[in-house]
């Protein structure tokens, strides 16, 4: 079977992003990485098929030719095969959703296995949306994820605790933390995986209309804490949260 | 316009007044009883609403984003404030772990919202009140079948809803030592206990006690991190608490850049102390 894992190139989460004091994101000098939560998703791909599992696994990147790079790391790390859907717009998270199907059809895939977010505009919606779109089934948050024929069984992290769900494959399964700890992949491992092959197409040739729908009015920089102060001991700090801050 | 509200915490409450308050519009609550994408929709055309709200929970997020495909509505996640300006809806929502604040508005001014409840008070009694609280219909989503659910008994507050919070990381060793230390503290605190991410991953704590960017996010009056050294993700989740205090035996930890208070002290000595003391 077809694993379709996407992939976003997004600044590493080590950076902090800052907003200028024109409103505009401070994005120069960073450094790129894989989206943290598509990684371990491309992991556990990697992982089913190193457990035994009959899978080809296809990463996909939507955005300009610099995602070149992340799909690069993504061979190296065991991705088969990889594909860039270039565009220079900056999508939602429902056009990205659209590109994926369209995708997903085109390479007669049986499971999507994603990050539940991308770290920097923090939508938590690409999954389901796609989901939604292809009427299949959808085990979001998965910290386990078991292949079994025709379904998946996943563990997902809920408010409450752990809840484990079985899907009907196909299906689109988003992954949490905890799934799993993704390998650290060298360079010679990535320059290695050059000979890997890797498709770049058009946007527009997958079709469908991507309207925007969400329009930013202004970014603003959040409201800074006021510096606080040491105290001495744990009776200093019991007299300032009762006599000062009074929230005791 | 015609707001439906899945009411799965009363800060969901407050949004959908300040919803009415801005678009003149009324609002209807639905339970969270049984409740899918599918479900959500099918109320959706029922009723005639041409927005969705709801919590961002876990089960905000899972069935909120796939009701807002199928309805082909935008959809905002995490929402911090809604007004009215120049005679449209302005939402505020974070990106890049709550580090830029983004104000946005949709096409129309309908959507799919998801509602953090930490941004948000306890609703107004007698402010725009809903016009009925309805149940839904169960709609089961094909090839989905919910097998076991895990929920150890929460014998504390409600994280995100709790007016201490005490959380801890990973110094705190071990899991016997983390509900000696933190929720022996949050006990005396009549609080809630949290944890990072590292202390989640060590499995000193469970998943559900997790704060930060991806975990949940927490404004109570008082926030102590203990052990804690204050990633950007962590803080993502905390930094809006009324006050903070930081117990670190490390000076140079980030997180007494956002306390209030901080206390260099090893947690293993000043953690009794304080729970004596209190």
């Amino acid at each position: 079977m077809t694993i379709l894992v996407p992939i976003k190139r997004v600044p590493d989460p080590y950076e902090k992003i800052r907003v200028s004091s024109e409103g505009m994101l401070d994005l120069d000098d960073l450094k790129w990485v894989i989206n943290p939560f598509d990684e371990i998703a491309l992991e556990e791909a990697v992982r089913q098929r190193e457990g035994g599992a009959d899978v080809q696994i296809i990463t996909v990147s939507i955005g300009g030719p610099e995602c070149v790079e992340q799909l690069r790391t993504s061979l190296a790390m065991g991705a088969d095969r990889a594909i860039l859907v270039e565009t220079e717009a900056s999508l939602e998270p429902v056009s990205v959703a659209r590109l994926l199907q369209a995708v997903f059809v085109r390479e007669e895939a049986t499971l999507v296995l994603m990050g539940k977010q991308a770290i920097d505009d923090d939508y938590n919606q690409t999954g389901q949306m796609l989901a939604a779109l292809l009427g299949v089934p959808q085990a979001t948050f998965a910290s386990q994820l078991t292949l079994e024929p025709g379904h998946a069984v996943v563990v997902r992290e809920v408010d409450a605790g752990r809840e484990t769900v079985r899907v009907t494959l196909p299906a689109v399964v988003t992954v949490d933390l905890r799934l799993n700890e993704p390998r650290y992949v060298a360079l010679p491992a990535i320059i290695k995986a050059r000979s890997k092959p890797l498709e770049q197409l058009m946007a527009t040739e997958l079709g469908g209309a991507l309207e925007t729908r969400i329009e930013v009015v202004e970014l603003l920089a959040p409201p800074t804490r006021k510096a606080g102060r040491k105290v001495a001991s744990v009776d200093a700090l019991l007299l300032a949260l009762r006599e000062e801050a009074r929230v005791l | 316009m015609k707001l439906l509200v899945l009411a799965e915490t009363p800060q969901t409450l407050t949004f959908a007044q300040q919803w009415a308050a801005a678009t003149g519009g009324s609002f209807l609550l639905l339970s969270t009883e049984a409740v899918t994408a599918e479900a959500l929709v099918a109320v959706m055309k029922s009723e005639g609403c041409d927005s969705l709200a709801g919590a961002s929970t876990s089960l905000g997020r899972d069935t909120l984003p796939r009701a807002a495909a199928l309805l082909n509505l935008p959809m905002l996640s995490d929402v911090l404030s809604v007004e009215a300006h120049d005679g449209r809806l302005v939402f505020t929502r974070p990106m890049y772990a709550g580090n830029v604040l983004a104000r946005v508005r949709t096409i129309g001014d309908v959507g799919v919202y998801s509602v953090r409840s930490a941004a948000f008070g306890m609703p107004t009694p007698g402010a725009p009140e809903p016009m009925m609280a309805i149940l839904s219909t169960p709609v089961p989503i094909a090839g989905y079948e919910v097998l076991r659910l895990d929920a150890p008994e929460q014998k504390r507050p409600e994280l995100t809803q709790a007016r201490v919070v005490v959380s801890g990381g990973r110094p705190t060793r071990d899991a016997a030592t983390f509900e000696k230390l933190i929720g022996g503290l949050a006990d005396a605190l009549g609080g809630a206990a949290g944890a990072t991410r590292a202390a989640v991953d060590a499995e000193i704590a469970p998943n559900e006690l997790q704060v930060g960017q991806t975990g949940k996010v927490v404004a109570p009056e008082l926030y102590i991190a203990a052990g804690i050294s204050g990633s950007i993700q962590h803080l993502a989740g905390m930094k809006d608490s009324k006050v903070i205090v930081a117990i670190n035996t490390d000076p140079d930890a980030p997180i007494f850049e956002v306390a209030d208070y901080g206390l260099v002290a090893d947690i293993h000595q000043a953690i009794p102390e304080l729970i004596g003391k209190l």
